[in-house]
């Protein structure tokens, strides 16, 4: 069965890491990812500057190594991302910003990638929505 | 033929970006010409309520962008009344044209859409 994900809640909610676990399950029980999308907080799981204690369970550094290993397309609402000061290089050049802290394999893009994915996908599986 | 969508929005317009963001998929997803509904449930039909001065809190009028639903193609607008009359909202003074449903016909509104996405 084909798959489209989307994460709504900040790296550190319980959904989130859900979220990943569900991902992971997909993919073990051999079904498809069409894509994972993050929206409103969720671009916050994309952000390579967030910082987990030792003995807890780094969901953004998982959810990275889980896409590249994966070859996953992994995309960040762009809109929701710029709002909450997630930026890759070409962003943060753009609206001078001092730093980015986003970067592959993340891709920063709109919202038709959620519908498209929504689309192509036999079941859309949303997490962290109020 | 397309899958359609149905966009639950149950955030206040004053309550964050939730409300801005929720109605943000129904508008993209209307400018693809996708089968869209959306349902105001619980505080989300705060949106809805006439006579709202956002400015008072910086804040933009979403009420505008509401109205822009209809012309982006998404003509299927609903709310939940229990949510209303909790909130003492009147169905007929509200600020956009929907659909006003009871309890047992939310249940088969989201039975018919193929997927929901709840913000």
């Amino acid at each position: 069965m084909k798959f489209a994900i989307a994460v709504f809640s900040p790296a550190h909610a319980p959904s989130s890491r859900r979220a990943l676990l569900f991902a992971q399950a997909v993919l073990a029980g051999g079904h498809e990812i069409v894509r994972l999308f993050f929206y409103q907080d969720g671009v916050h799981n994309a952000s390579s500057n967030v910082v987990t204690p030792q003995d807890e369970l780094d969901v953004p550094a998982q959810w990275r190594t889980f896409v590249s290993e994966q070859q996953l397309d992994g995309v960040v609402c762009i809109a929701a991302a710029l709002r909450r000061g997630v930026l890759n290089a070409e962003e943060a050049q753009r609206y001078q910003r001092q730093a980015a802290n986003l970067s592959a394999p993340w891709e920063l893009s709109g919202l038709g990638q959620l519908h498209e994915a929504a689309q192509t996908a036999d079941r859309l599986v949303c997490f962290g929505g109020d | 033929m397309a899958k359609s969508l149905l966009i639950i929005s149950r955030q206040a317009p004053w309550a964050g970006p939730s409300a801005r963001e929720a109605l943000d998929i129904a508008l993209a997803g209307g400018a693809f010409d996708l089968p869209l509904g959306m349902l105001f449930l619980d505080d989300g039909v705060f949106q809805l309520a006439p006579g709202q001065q956002p400015a008072q809190l910086q804040q933009k009028n979403l009420a505008a962008n509401l109205q822009a639903l209809p012309m982006f193609g998404v003509e299927e607008l609903f709310a939940a009344r229990t949510s209303l009359h909790e909130r003492g909202l009147c169905a007929e003074q509200l600020s956009l044209p929907v659909e006003v449903l009871d309890d047992g016909a939310l249940a088969a509104l989201i039975d018919r859409f193929d997927q929901v996405v709840t913000l």
